[in-house]
């Protein structure tokens, strides 16, 4: 509530130090002989409420992260707190319970404990609300104090601004670079805790997996922790089964759409196969589970096997195959009209008919493409979950019959992460560490597939 | 109004001949009802400011015009006699019979070696390696790039100069053995020294294949053709020997565009 508040108070600010600063600016304009400023007005006004707005924010973002705990601090510091329990669990309820009422989100305690803290944290509360506010009102005016003052006819502030801009711009892509720094920071660290316990070897090398949840954690057993079935399984159902199926199908649909699709048709057949890459990955696991698996189990009674599995390798594999086509058609399709008509025109001039020179000179210029394509829809298909989950199985299995039940990593990181084990089982850390692996995998992919596309926009400079 | 030729001029050994060709795209009509004699022997030039047409009836020439979805074709045309535009023609066939040279080089991103071959493969024109080999050492020879790449045949022929790019296509097409050759520009996007070494090959090849010639210097015209036809506004105003074109046109329009007075 308070943060939403604080967030109101800075736009309203900035909103009047925009105005002001326009303000200003037009009188800097009538003042002057020539009628003519280093900026316009609305650079002025940006530029004040700029440095407004975004100073207040930070102070927001840092204030939002600390005040719980100052707030939390003052109440604890209360006589009435010395009686807590001192285990975290059952004294962080009491607080929370407190708290709940004191900020009027619950009617009432249940505790008595809690009784005693709700005015405590009423007056923390409300204390620490009032020095949000006025801290946020005093760096407003300053700051904006600050950039109103600095403002002259001939103050450049137009510049000002373009470089505030460029800053937000880059921190914005510095979000998804943090935020994949985060992500790996953390899964390495619950990572280098399961290496802690069950070996390296066992994990990367060892054939059977069945980790159980319920053993000793302390003495866990590393021959229940060898991941190859589940490699094996990723593998043989996102890149090769799915690949058999996406790699043919795409580049075909990608060549019919660039070379003979008639512009009608392609008007309608393109966006259609984008929505495929629109439907959510459960739905492709149910038409996974309910129509192809049975499928292929009738399929394969009917050739004679003696007891297949309702549960295959290639119906997910050939479903996932299916997902990832607009994947590989998309770059493919690109990337072949990409190829400069020049190059087509100059193969037809030869004598070549439109299959020779598709064949011959448009996929060979294309292939740097094509193979990215490919690269980025099988790490999509070997992080896939869904689909695996719903149609081929959590059974762990090393074989190379595609009609036989299969687990995949995600899948196995799914079972290990919901299961019943406690958080620091090696089973659960076994999670991260299978995750750990597959985002390596796939981040190696990707960066394969994007100095491969590097290599391929030089092609024809 | 009519196409003005030269009294002087006899066509007797017509390779290709256009008779009343109109081009339209979409509705707009791009080439007006041209005729013309396009001879064996001789390099003839298509002259004309941008946008007259002359780049267009050129495409007609191989049918190069079927690529482009609304592009229409009226009137006759014919390769020693046969109607090219009949139904059913061969493409392919005919392609292979007139070459055609683009105005910017388009090496394709093969080797120089892969680059010649195409064409003989496409068209299976050569039994096994060696007699390959000689056709793209022969091709390259008569393009005058032979010397240049001998050594480095297995490297990109996108990794060449614009003018030797421009040269391997020429040698490209030859590879082919065609017998007419369309060049749409050649020099357009080469230096003038590349320029001066394209129009030696053009001057070579004279008297072995026919080739037909667009191009919008004039200067260029007047060095490498024998024949000239002038283009303007969809319609071939003037067509006769090139010397008769440049120093004695019978058209005001001719006149005014060989002055320099627009184009």
């Amino acid at each position: 509530m308070s943060p939403a508040i604080l967030l109101l108070l800075a736009l309203g600010l900035g909103l009047a130090g925009w105005l002001a600063a326009r303000a200003r600016a037009w009188a800097f304009r009538r003042e002057s002989s020539d009628g003519r400023l280093a900026s316009l007005p609305t650079y002025h006004a940006w530029y004040v409420a700029l440095w407004i707005v975004l100073p207040v924010l930070a102070f927001v973002a840092v204030w939002s992260a600390i005040a719980p705990g100052l707030v939390n601090q003052a109440v604890l510091a209360n006589p009435a707190a010395a009686e807590l329990p001192a285990f975290g669990f059952q004294r962080q309820t009491i607080l929370n319970e407190a708290r709940a009422v004191a900020t009027g989100a619950a009617p009432a305690v249940f505790n008595p404990q809690a009784r005693e803290l709700v005015e405590p944290f009423r007056d923390a509360l409300s204390r620490y609300n009032t020095i949000g506010i006025v801290v946020t009102l005093l760096i407003a005016f300053l700051t904006g104090a600050w950039a109103f003052l600095r403002l002259k006819p001939d103050f450049a502030a137009r510049t000002k601004v373009e470089r505030i801009v460029m800053a937000i711009l880059l921190g914005a892509s510095l979000v998804a670079i943090l935020t994949t720094i985060g992500i790996l920071v953390s899964l390495i660290f619950e990572t280098v805790r399961f290496f802690g316990m069950v070996s390296p070897v066992d994990f990367l090398f060892g054939t059977h997996w069945g980790p159980d949840p319920m053993s000793n954690p302390d003495n866990p057993d590393g021959s229940r922790y060898g991941a190859i079935p589940l490699f094996w399984g990723t593998i043989y159902i996102g890149a090769i089964i799915a690949m058999i199926v996406a790699i043919p199908l795409g580049l075909m649909s990608a060549i019919y759409l660039t070379q003979y699709a008639d512009p009608r048709v392609r008007a309608w057949v393109k966006p259609a196969l984008e929505i495929l890459a629109g439907v959510p990955t459960v739905v492709y696991g149910y038409f996974a589970a309910l129509t192809i698996a049975p499928a292929i189990r009738d399929i394969a009674l009917a050739l004679g096997m003696s007891n297949p599995s309702s549960e295959s390798a290639l119906a997910a594999g050939l479903v996932m195959g299916v997902m990832i086509i607009p994947f590989v058609s998309s770059m493919a399709d690109d990337s072949i009209a990409a190829v400069p008509q020049a190059m087509r025109d100059g193969s037809l001039a030869m004598g070549a008919t439109t299959s020779e020179t598709i064949r011959r000179v448009l996929v060979p210029a294309a292939l740097p493409g094509i193979v990215a394509g490919i690269m980025l829809a099988v790490s999509r298909a070997i992080g896939e979950t869904m689909i695996v989950v719903m149609a081929a199985s959590t059974a762990a299995n090393l074989t190379g019959n595609p009609l036989e039940a299969m687990t995949t990593v995600t899948v196995q990181i799914v079972a290990m992460l919901t299961g019943e084990g406690s958080f620091d089982h090696p089973a659960t850390l076994s999670a991260f560490a299978l995750g750990f692996v597959l985002f390596m995998v796939t981040l190696g992919l990707n960066f394969v597939a994007l100095r491969v596309v590097k290599r391929y926009r030089e092609a024809y400079d | 109004m009519v196409t003005v030729v030269h009294e002087n001029l006899e066509v007797t050994d017509a390779k290709m001949s256009a008779r009343d060709v109109s081009v339209f795209y979409g509705d707009k009509k791009a080439i007006d009802e041209v005729s013309i004699d396009i001879p064996t022997k001789y390099v003839t030039a298509f002259i004309g400011p941008s946008g007259c047409g002359k780049s267009t009836f050129l495409r007609t020439l191989n049918r190069m015009n079927d690529t482009i979805p609304s592009a229409r074709v009226e009137g006759e045309i014919t390769l020693d006699g046969d109607d090219i535009y009949r139904s059913k023609m061969d493409v392919v066939q005919l392609r292979a019979r007139v070459g055609m040279v683009f105005q910017k080089p388009n090496p394709f991103p093969k080797s120089i070696y892969d680059n010649i071959a195409y064409g003989p493969k496409i068209h299976g024109l050569a039994e096994g390696k060696d007699e390959l080999d000689a056709i793209v050492e022969r091709s390259l020879k008569r393009a005058g790039l032979w010397e240049e790449v001998k050594d480095r045949l297995q490297d990109s022929g996108t990794a060449l100069s614009g003018g030797q790019q421009q040269r391997l296509c020429i040698a490209r097409a030859i590879a082919v053995d065609p017998e007419v050759i369309l060049m749409d520009e050649p020099c357009s996007a080469l230096d003038p020294i590349a320029t001066a070494k394209i129009e030696e090959l053009i001057a070579e090849l004279n008297g072995r294949y026919a080739i037909v010639i667009v191009t919008h210097s004039m200067q260029q015209a007047a060095r490498v053709s024998q024949r000239t036809a002038f283009f303007h506004l969809g319609k071939m105003v003037e067509y006769g020997r090139t010397s008769d074109i440049f120093t004695n046109p019978l058209e005001q329009r001719t006149q005014d565009y060989i002055t320099g007075r627009y184009g």
